[in-house]
């Protein structure tokens, strides 16, 4: 038996009077991929800021490699490269000046820096384009970057957040292919959410399903078939959680992006 | 260390990189300088009060510094609806380097934007008493640059709110400039006025960089930058304090 890396217990995100994560515990053991999946606004993204302190549990205690995101934030940083939902990246800046200026605030020796930095951009398929600024960037070329990004300082954990959202398949699967191998060849362990099932399916070790803030089921894509009595992750996915659509509600952040373009301000 | 450097290096850059926005925020100064330099300076001057533009140029330097200052906040406002404070702030990097190299970028950017009308103050008429002495307000001018871009970073951190924050900062600069002893003297000035100028923290740097430039002073040095550091130290508590709690 390995040690949990991540350990979450009880945890509890209220906005107000919303609870968006409701009472969830679950742990991840060193080196596996672990799937957390759900419809839009399940509460995903909440339990990762939780895990990555940018968000304070209302109740609860987790921790990440053996420190607590409340009091030892530093610690906890340091063990983790994530990429976030929506994008992150500097847009005044180039890709390379990012990922430097990335290496710099994770301490990165500056020659250990620049080897990674040149072996991340040509696995991302990037480096011919290093010098461009990101604005110049399709969707897909800033994922990749970021996905380099949150690898250049060699983290225990890697969060993903809808990471593969907007790419095209040779893309998805290439940068999965390499996820997994970072998984096996350095241990490191990855902690992600996704859309698509067969991407859970293929990739993860285990699987958690969470709705309405509430975690459902855990287990391995298999148990949670064998389970839901049904032939596809997808199809389990749908039995448990329902045919509803779901709407997510912070749309917002979209609008004032187009409002900040039409002010011709970066 | 380095976080305090890159971050700054991130702000000369970007400063570097939107050139068109300097000319744009020059534009106001210049204004200012020429419409009240000229236009008042011929009643000053009857009034036995002496040059105005040789009055004038020092507060008009302080003005464009505190406005530069002020609107670094909105650099952070930018950054959260871009995502890119959340890549700083999930980093291992303290939010108290974060906070400081963001703030001395800032700082550094307004004292150049200083620096410019300062030059430009010299092609209108300004002179200098004493040449010497210039280090030392460039010193004042850089505590002014700080304070406010601490002050402006602090309460984007705080404020969130695109549309919110420019009007804040309006709401804050407008006062702060104009009852600060920056377009007429304090000496002379009604005694509400009086009052309200010594609350007021841009008075000191003003005053600081007046007697240096021209020899002027109405508080003196000692309290200028007795004051100058409280409120430095004072805004970067609050900076922090907001850093470390701020959720994105
Ligand atoms: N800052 C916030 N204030 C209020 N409600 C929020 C906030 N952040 C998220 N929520 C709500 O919490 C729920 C879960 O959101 P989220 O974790 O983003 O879902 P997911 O990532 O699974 O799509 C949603 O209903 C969302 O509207
Ligand atoms: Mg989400």
């Amino acid at each position: 038996m390995s040690s949990p890396i991540i350990d979450v217990r009880n945890v509890v995100k209220k906005f107000k009077k919303f609870t968006a994560v409701d009472k969830v515990s679950f742990s991840v053991d060193k080196g596996e991929m672990f799937a957390f999946l759900g419809p839009n606004g399940a509460g995903k993204t909440t339990t990762i800021r939780m895990l990555t302190t940018l968000l304070k549990p209302t109740s609860g205690k987790i921790e990440i490699n053996g420190f607590d995101p409340l009091t030892e934030q530093q610690r906890v940083r340091s063990s983790f490269g994530i990429v976030f939902q929506d994008f992150s990246l500097d847009n005044e800046l180039t890709a390379l000046e990012n990922l430097r200026f990335h290496a710099a605030l994770y301490s990165v020796p500056k020659k250990l820096a620049e080897e990674r930095i040149h072996h991340l951009l040509k696995l991302v398929d990037l480096w011919e384009r290093r010098n461009d600024f990101i604005k110049t960037y399709s969707g897909g070329m800033k994922r990749r970057l970021e996905i380099a990004r949150g690898l250049v300082h060699h983290p225990k954990i890697l969060f993903l957040d809808e990471p593969t959202l907007g790419l095209d398949p040779q893309t998805r699967n290439t940068m999965w292919d390499y996820i997994k191998k970072l998984n096996k060849d350095e241990g490191m362990t990855v902690f992600f959410t996704t859309h698509y099932m067969h991407e859970a399916e293929k990739y993860a070790n285990r699987t958690a399903i969470i709705d309405h803030g509430k975690l459902l089921v855990m287990g391995t894509p298999d148990q949670l078939k064998k389970k839901t009595k049904t032939a596809s992750l997808e199809e389990a996915f749908l039995k448990l959680t329902g045919h509803g659509i779901r709407d997510e509600s912070s749309k917002s952040i979209d609008a004032l992006r187009t409002a900040a373009k039409s002010w011709g301000n970066r | 260390m380095k976080a305090i450097y890159v971050m700054w290096l991130r702000q000369l850059i970007r400063f570097w990189r939107t050139k068109s926005r300097i000319v744009a925020s020059l534009a106001q100064p210049i204004l200012f300088l020429v419409a009240l330099g000229f236009g008042l300076g011929p009643i000053y001057a009857k009034s036995g009060a002496g040059n105005y533009i040789q009055f004038l140029a020092p507060g008009i330097i302080g003005m464009s510094i505190l406005f530069t200052a002020m609107f670094a906040g909105m650099e952070v406002i930018w950054d959260r609806q871009f995502g890119f404070l959340k890549e700083t702030l999930v980093s291992p990097s303290s939010r108290f380097s974060i906070f400081l190299g963001r703030t001395l970028g800032g700082a550094t950017v307004a004292l150049i934007q200083g620096i410019i009308i300062f030059v430009i103050t010299l092609a209108i008429g300004f002179r200098p008493e004493n040449v010497i002495l210039l280090p030392v307000a460039l010193v004042f001018m850089f505590l002014l640059a700080f304070i406010f871009t601490a002050l402006g970073t602090a309460l984007a951190i705080k404020v969130e709110d695109m549309q919110a924050f420019p009007l804040i900062m309006n709401f804050i600069i407008m006062p702060v400039f104009f009852l600060s002893g920056a377009l007429y003297p304090l000496t002379t000035a009604s005694g509400p006025i009086k009052t309200i100028a010594l609350f007021d923290p841009l008075s000191y740097q003003i005053d600081a960089i007046r007697s240096l430039l021209t020899g002027v002073a109405n508080f003196g040095l000692g309290l200028d930058l007795m004051v100058s550091l409280m409120c430095a130290a004072l805004v970067t508590i609050m900076g922090i304090y907001f850093f470390n709690r701020v959720e994105v």
